[in-house]
């Protein structure tokens, strides 16, 4: 069984959270910042597989990690899970990630949670691995996210094109921004004050911009 | 009505979306908690609002405060708003957020039931699946029970996505509602062959899920994982196989046994490592369930410690850590094979991955040895130093302790050297493990009575550096050594050397800084030392040092009379009044040393931690009655923290070394020296061991060596282990060569008298002999203690409710609850809430009959198990007795399906499939093996040429003169042949038309008549399924086709096998044997032979028959299109013999497959069967019987049985019943009767196979 899924970046900021088994909101914070501090210590190479997190789990369990650029991606599984399988299996979810956002950075993991949850839900489920297969997960997510926009073409069948513009503003500019400036797989350089606020501007400015003139055209059509 | 639904998405696009939340998040980093409480006052104002895209909106954006931290619960109310919505979109997103935040105790968890409920049964897959995903992780066991049925429903959904989601969410079920696991567990088990591979790995995981917490329950699915082992090629799937398989060889060692080779075939096939390691790992759970039995399996172990040894020299530190992982498994029972890595096992020691240093730290405690012992704690000794992190010293600190204790001291040959190891171990900076050098402390010194000399000078010593310890306050841990220190020295301050100076320590003001109970420790300890002061100053005529320790304690005890306290404050004041007292006396004195020391007076011995246990309860006495009236209660527990204390032997009997005067100590000395070297068995100490110590008293003796004074933390005074290293090197080189010189004198002498304790050691060390001769107390147990009962499993463990008989058949108040309205079930059980809906759904006649006929059934498979079992039994018991008896079983089902009219057999406890498991785990699969048995049999048996003669058939009876091995067997089936005579006459009286034609069955067969029966009171006739196929005056021949479906896909290519057993009973008063069976095969059927026999040659029979036996042999055909019956032609033949003579004999058959042959008595759920109609692929086909005059459940008993079938349902005189083909074709029956008159609507894939088993039915019933 996977106890917890934790994603959180290079200064411990929480960037996705799965639990599996209830805590409270302040017991979750603390297993992150303690599964923070425990990962967070180690060196690059060395092995990802770590004992010892005295919150979440005990003896039977373990975590299993892997840093990705600014990422730790977590998994805290007990005796039950293979654990090079586990490895396998965050690759496979950073893989898909990289699919479904088109060379995903940090900055997509941020501002589209829901989605990376959504994602997550087709690989994992209630703590049991539900599917590995990585075609199988995108299609999935796809067809799912299709019938997302599905259900609002109806209304907007006039202007499908600038709200499907708006609509995944943000994954494709992001896809975009990534792939020009660097190629490895999850990379973002979030956390470096000048780089990062240029980049967050720019992002804000084409939302707000996209915004903008999806309004526009809709006081017009009104 | 349009604009107004744009001018609320407008509204929206006012609103804060979720990126929008996230931006400002990142754009307020100084004033972030205030810049979301103005968000969440926002969102509060969003869910107020009517329009759902907002709510959805807000809901999503309360996720992800959710997840920095912030409560949300206040929101539940509208994030059920959110989930009921009819748009996918903004269900997900409520999903999602209760996903995130509902648990147990959410209230509002309960309105939800009936939402999910339509969300399940939505025709949109991804409603379901959203719904799934989100009770994945919000179930309780009220959803439990109500939503049970409708996952179980959608575990057979037309989409792969569906079911496998339902079935990996069942294992949540089963946890918060145990009840439904037996209902569910069949179809759990058969996606386990689900055609879609996610949901079989699904299927998979939750099985070995559950089965990994109780796996005695899921051993009979032993096969089938083994058969999904050999074939699946799903990596994820095989590493579950394989590692369920890891939990179920320690509960049955024939699996492992089985697993073996399959398992290594695997390990040198894969290239995937994940799945590598996972069979290297169940190798050693395999090896680790056999060690005991099979010693021959030391190619196993080397593959493994092989591969382990690629993975712990990889560079990838991931297979490093794994590697050393699963060698600490091989090292519980077969630690020589890992003892010789270990090189490569202290290099990882020293690996700059903490994590893998652990894993080599566990690896050492196995690999120790008398002779590597100190070695290895030095090494370890070094690491504490250089150890930065608290966490990983402390693990050092524990596993050196825990690696010298192992076994009582098994490995330690010089305490000296390890009470210096736990000396210098106090030196730890802000350990946390002071206690446990402290136990350790004690055990050594109050169990190794030779080392206490020693001991107690090295307590007092750091007793004297008492501030050393505690210094600083930080390392507040480690002063628990003091406990130990202070009551080492007040136990056996006889061994001091000047008690009046450790008292002094003792009772130094500092000492008041310590925790309480060391203070109390250290009064009661100063007593004692005080005592021992007095001892030694007896007959002393100057009573100055008895007056000065005297004085000492009264000026220093009113410290701790002050102290907070109680325990140090009530000794304290206590001690202090007698030396008052004692001092009083001195003055006058008077001799009070004797009158103190007994005081502490006696023995200690170290009593085991689980005695008081274990001390058995007398007879007669009740603990729980009242001795006296209840208020007087508190005496007894005053004595208990006193125990630590316990009295000191009486000085007198250990009159002291400085008593006697030097000259005579010194001849002594000389003597006992003379003594020893004459004595080769003597072992010499080491120098500085107690003898030494003895000569000079004083603190010059204790050896001050390397006392580096740079380094702060050390006490100065003690010795360094490393010097015991040195020396315990020397001594045992010394001891090698007296030895080699002693050997070669004294080669024949017995070896007697060595005082070696533990003979476990392996050979090499024996070599090796303590450097004392140490006694290691035994802890003590109270006489006739009880066997051990510990283990006892956690009770709150969730997984303990899932520990259910799986194979029990399931009673009808197991059903799961259907769906019901809430209001009537609050107070219900699930089984009565059925009932109610029950009662609402259906016609109570209806129900009635229904509830009826599922108790029956239960009943029914209860004895049908109970049979099964015997049957098993018997089969197996004869398996052993010999091979050729192999075909006895399956003649019984005649008897039994008798049997079981006449007595109705109670069920019993062990269960079918576990014998069933038996039987897989002693068996190849079953056609197969029948043949190889058979051919090996008839190897055995064949025929001694040459013994041709005349015969006479109708001779005198003659004895058989076979071995006595043939003679039980023969009387054996003696036995079963009046068996079967007293049988047939009883048919023939009842009803003829058993001999009349084919009758065919199998083992479903029994259950099929099982299943019709309704009345009990009018019993069935007796039923066969044996036809006589041949008789001549020498030998009677019978058949049943006990049809075994070699594959039940049906797959034409293979053909499908059909399997007949032949009786053969002989008649004549005369032997017979080599008896062959031969059949023409047509093009369609054909008779299996051995490989290696042309297509014509005949089988030999592997028995022989003396007078009046009867024996059964079992032929295997192969059959390629079964919709057509088939008739083949066939001989026997067979030779007669008796004393003078002996005949050929020949006898023709025809072998006659009907249909019904071809038909598996296959179960069948209403539900499925009415999916199957519903179909539309079948075609119908009816027949119809005139003059049928038996009662109905007659009727059916005779369908199921002679033509396999098992009633789907049956309602008053109306059953619908189901069969299926060996090559998997249906066969649907609906079955009416009305006076006299049945009809019987059929509907099959195949019109063909339909119109012939209809025929055959009507045959069957022409005939009664």
């Amino acid at each position: 069984m996977i106890k917890a899924i934790l994603i959180f970046n290079n200064h411990g900021k929480p960037r996705l959270s799965k639990f599996y088994e209830h805590f409270n909101e302040d017991i979750e914070q603390q297993i992150i910042r303690e599964t923070f501090h425990l990962v967070s210590k180690r060196d690059e190479n060395v092995c990802n597989f770590l004992e010892g997190g005295m919150l979440i789990g005990g003896s039977d369990y373990k975590l299993i990690y892997r840093h990705y650029a600014t990422l730790y991606f977590v998994f805290c599984v007990d005796s039950s899970e293979s654990e090079l399988g586990i490895l396998d299996l965050i690759q496979v979810f950073v893989e898909t990630l990289d699919k479904c956002f088109e060379n995903v950075c940090e900055l997509d993991l941020i501002f589209h949670v829901d989605k990376v949850h959504h994602i997550l839900a087709e690989m994992v489920m209630g703590g049991m691995v539900l599917e590995t297969n990585m075609n199988e997960i995108i299609t999935q997510v796809d067809l799912q996210n299709k019938m997302e926009k599905s259900e609002f073409f109806p209304f907007f069948s006039l202007f499908t094109d600038v709200y499907l513009s708006v609509y995944q503003a943000g994954q494709v500019d992001t896809g975009r921004y990534c792939r020009s400036t660097c190629s490895c797989r999850i990379s973002c350089k979030e956390h470096e004050p000048p780089g990062n606020a240029q980049k967050h501007q720019h992002r804000r400015h084409k939302h707000k911009s996209a915004k903008f003139t999806f309004l526009q055209v809709a006081t017009a059509r009104s | 009505m349009a604009l107004k639904i744009v001018k609320g998405s407008i509204d929206r696009m006012f609103d804060k979306n979720l990126q929008d939340l996230v931006r400002g998040i990142r754009n307020h980093k100084e004033d972030e908690a205030k810049y979301i409480s103005t968000c969440i006052d926002e969102i509060k104002q969003e869910l107020k609002q009517d329009n759902i895209a907002v709510k959805a909106n807000a809901v999503c954006k309360l996720t992800y405060l959710q997840m920095l931290g912030y409560d949300v619960s206040w929101a539940a109310f509208n994030i059920v708003e959110v989930m009921s919505s009819s748009k996918f979109t903004y269900k997900r997103i409520g999903y999602l957020a209760a996903s995130q935040c509902f648990h147990e105790s959410t209230d509002v968890i309960m309105l939800t039931t009936n939402q999910i409920r339509k969300d399940l049964s939505s025709p949109n897959q991804y409603d379901t699946g959203v719904a799934l995903t989100g009770l994945s992780c919000f179930v309780t066991p009220d959803l439990a029970r109500d939503l049970a049925n409708d996952i179980m429903t959608l575990m057979s959904h037309t989409k792969p996505y569906i079911r496998k989601k339902a079935v990996l969410i069942m294992y949540k079920v089963f946890l918060k509602y145990p009840e439904s696991l037996r209902p569910a567990f069949p179809r759990l088990k058969e996606k386990l062959e689900d055609p879609d591979p996610g949901v079989q790995s699904a299927a998979v995981n939750v099985i070995c899920e559950l089965a990994r917490r109780n796996p005695k329950n899921y051993l009979s699915l032993a096969p089938l994982f083994f058969k999904l082992m050999t074939s699946s090629t799903n990596n994820w799937v095989l590493i579950k196989i394989i590692k369920l398989f890891g939990a179920l060889t320690p509960l049955e060692p024939r699996l492992g046994k089985k697993l073996i080779e399959p398992l290594t075939n695997l390990i040198h096939s894969t290239s995937a490592m994940s799945l590598l390691y996972e069979c290297v790992n169940t190798v050693i759970a395999v090896l680790i369930s056999l060690s005991s039995g099979m010693p021959n399996h030391s190619a196993s172990i080397q593959l493994c410690v092989q591969k382990l040894r690629i993975l712990i020299e990889d560079s990838d530190q991931n297979l490093k850590y794994l590697g050393l992982l699963a060698m600490s498994k091989i090292l519980k029972t077969h630690p020589k094979s890992v003892q010789s890595h270990k090189d490569l096992i202290l290099q990882c020691l020293d690996d700059k991955d903490e994590s893998i240093r652990l894993r080599a730290l566990d690896l050492l405690y196995g690999m120790v040895s008398k002779k590597n012992l100190m070695e290895i704690v030095k090494k370890l000794m070094l690491h504490v130093d250089k150890a930065e992190g608290t966490t990983y010293r402390d693990e050092l600190l524990t596993k050196i302790i825990d690696i010298c204790s192992q076994s009582n001291y098994q490995y330690i040959t010089n305490f000296e050297w390890y009470i210096s190891i736990l000396v210098e171990l106090t030196r730890l900076e802000g350990t946390r493990h002071g206690h446990l050098i402290a136990s350790q402390m004690l055990d050594v010194a109050i169990r190794v009575k030779a080392i206490r000399v020693f001991a107690v000078a090295q307590m007092a010593t750091l007793l004297d550096n008492a501030h050393m310890l505690t210094g600083n306050t930080q390392r507040n841990g480690i002063c628990e050594v003091l406990y130990a220190a202070a009551w080492i020295c007040g136990e056996f301050s006889e061994h001091l050397e000047n008690p009046m100076e450790t008292l002094e320590a003792m009772l130094r003001p500092k000492v008041a800084t310590l925790p309480g109970h060391i203070q109390a420790v250290y009064v009661q300890n100063a007593a004692k030392l005080f005592a021992t002061v007095l001892k030694s100053q007896e007959g002393n005529t100057d009573s100055t040092t008895a007056q000065e320790a005297s004085q000492l304690m009264i000026d220093r005890l009113p410290l701790f009379v002050q102290s907070a306290n109680l325990e140090v404050q009530e000794r304290a004041s206590c001690i202090l009044q007698l030396v008052k007292y004692i001092q009083k006396l001195q003055q006058k004195d008077v001799e009070v040393s004797e009158e103190v020391c007994a005081l502490f007076a006696g023995e200690l011995n170290p009593v085991a931690p689980k005695a008081q246990k274990k001390v058995p309860i007398p007879d007669g006495l009740d603990l729980d009655a009242w001795i006296n009236e209840p208020p007087s209660e508190s005496e007894s527990e005053d004595e208990q923290p006193k125990a630590i204390f316990s009295k000191e032997e009486p000085k007198h009997s250990r009159p002291r070394h400085t008593e006697v005067d030097e000259k005579e100590l010194a001849r002594r000395r000389e003597a006992r020296k003379q003594e020893q070297a004459n004595n080769p068995f003597y072992i010499k100490a080491s120098p500085s061991s107690q003898k030494v110590y003895q000569e000079t008293p004083g603190v010059e003796h204790i050896p001050v060596v390397q006392i580096d004074l740079s380094v702060p933390l050390k006490v100065p005074g003690l010795p360094m282990s490393d010097q015991y290293v040195k020396l315990e090197e020397e001594r045992r080189q010394k001891e090698r060569a007296e030895k080699k010189k002693k050997d070669k004198k004294k080669r024949k002498e017995k070896r007697s008298g060595r005082g070696k304790k533990h003979d476990s050691g392996p050979e090499s060390e024996e070599d090796i002999t303590p450097a004392h001769m140490v006694d290691i107390v035994t802890e003590e147990m109270p006489e006739n203690a009880l066997p051990s009962d510990d283990d006892e499993r956690d009770p709150a463990d969730p997984h303990k409710a899932l520990d259910i008989d799986l194979d029990k058949p399931l009673a009808d108040s197991e059903k799961l609850p259907v769906r019901s309205h809430r209001a009537a079930e609050v107070l219900k059980s699930p089984a009565e809430d059925e009932e109610g809906e029950n009662v609402s759904s259906l016609e109570p006649k209806k129900k009635s009959s229904k509830e009826k006929r599922e108790k029956k059934k239960d009943k029914d498979k209860d004895r049908k198990k109970s049979k099964e079992e015997k049957k098993k039994k018997k089969h197996k018991h004869e398996e052993k007795e010999e091979a050729d008896l192999l075909c006895g079983q399956a003649d019984e089902p005649a008897f039994q399906s008798e049997e079981t009219n006449e007595v109705v057999t109670p069920p019993t406890s062990t269960s079918a499939d576990v014998s069933d498991l038996d039987f897989w785990l002693s068996n190849a699969p079953v056609p197969s093996n029948t043949q190889e048995a058979a051919t090996v049999a008839a190897a055995e048996a064949a025929p001694a040429p040459g013994a041709i003669s005349v015969t006479t058939p109708d001779s005198e009876p003659e004895e058989p003169k076979d071995t006595e091995m043939e003679e039980t067997k023969s009387s054996k089936h003696k036995k079963k042949k009046q068996k079967r005579e007293k049988e047939d006459k009883e048919k023939k009286k009842k009803k003829k038309h058993h001999h009349h034609h084919h009758h065919h069955g199998d083992k479903g067969g029994e259950e099929s008549v099982q299943n019709g029966t309704v009345e009990e009171e009018e019993p069935l006739p007796p039923m066969s399924n044996y036809c006589l196929l041949a008789e001549n005056s020498y030998i009677k021949v019978m058949m049943e086709d006990a049809d075994e479906a070699y594959d039940i896909q049906g797959n034409l290519q293979d053909g499908s096998q059909v399997v007949v057993s032949v009786i053969f009973e002989n008649k004549c008063d005369s032997f017979l044997k080599s008896m062959e069976f031969n059949v023409l095969d047509s093009l369609n059927s054909k008779l299996q032979r051995p490989e290696g026999s042309g297509p014509h040659d005949s089988l030999t029979i592997p028995f022989q028959l003396p007078p009046g036996v009867s024996n059964e042999a079992r032929f295997v055909f192969t059959v390629q299109s079964i919709i057509m019956p088939q008739k083949l032609k066939g001989t026997l033949t067979f030779i007669v013999k008796n004393e003078e003579s002996s005949t050929h004999e020949k006898l023709d058959f025809k072998l006659h497959f009907t249909c019904t042959s071809y038909l598996i008595t296959t179960p069948c759920y209403s539900d499925a069967f009415a999916k199957l109609l519903e179909s539309g692929d079948l075609k119908s086909s009816s027949i119809r019987l005139e003059g049928v005059n038996m009662p109905f459940h007659h009727l059916l008993a005779r369908i199921c049985f002679h033509h396999h079938f098992s009633v789907v349902e049956r309602i008053d005189s109306c059953a619908s019943m189901y069969s299926r083909s060996i090559q998997g074709h249906h066969v649907c029956l609906l079955v009416k009767i009305s006076s006299q008159t049945v009809s019987v609507d059929a509907k099959c894939d195949e019109p063909t196979l339909l119109g012939n088993v209809l025929d055959e039915i009507k045959q069957t019933f022409s005939q009664c």
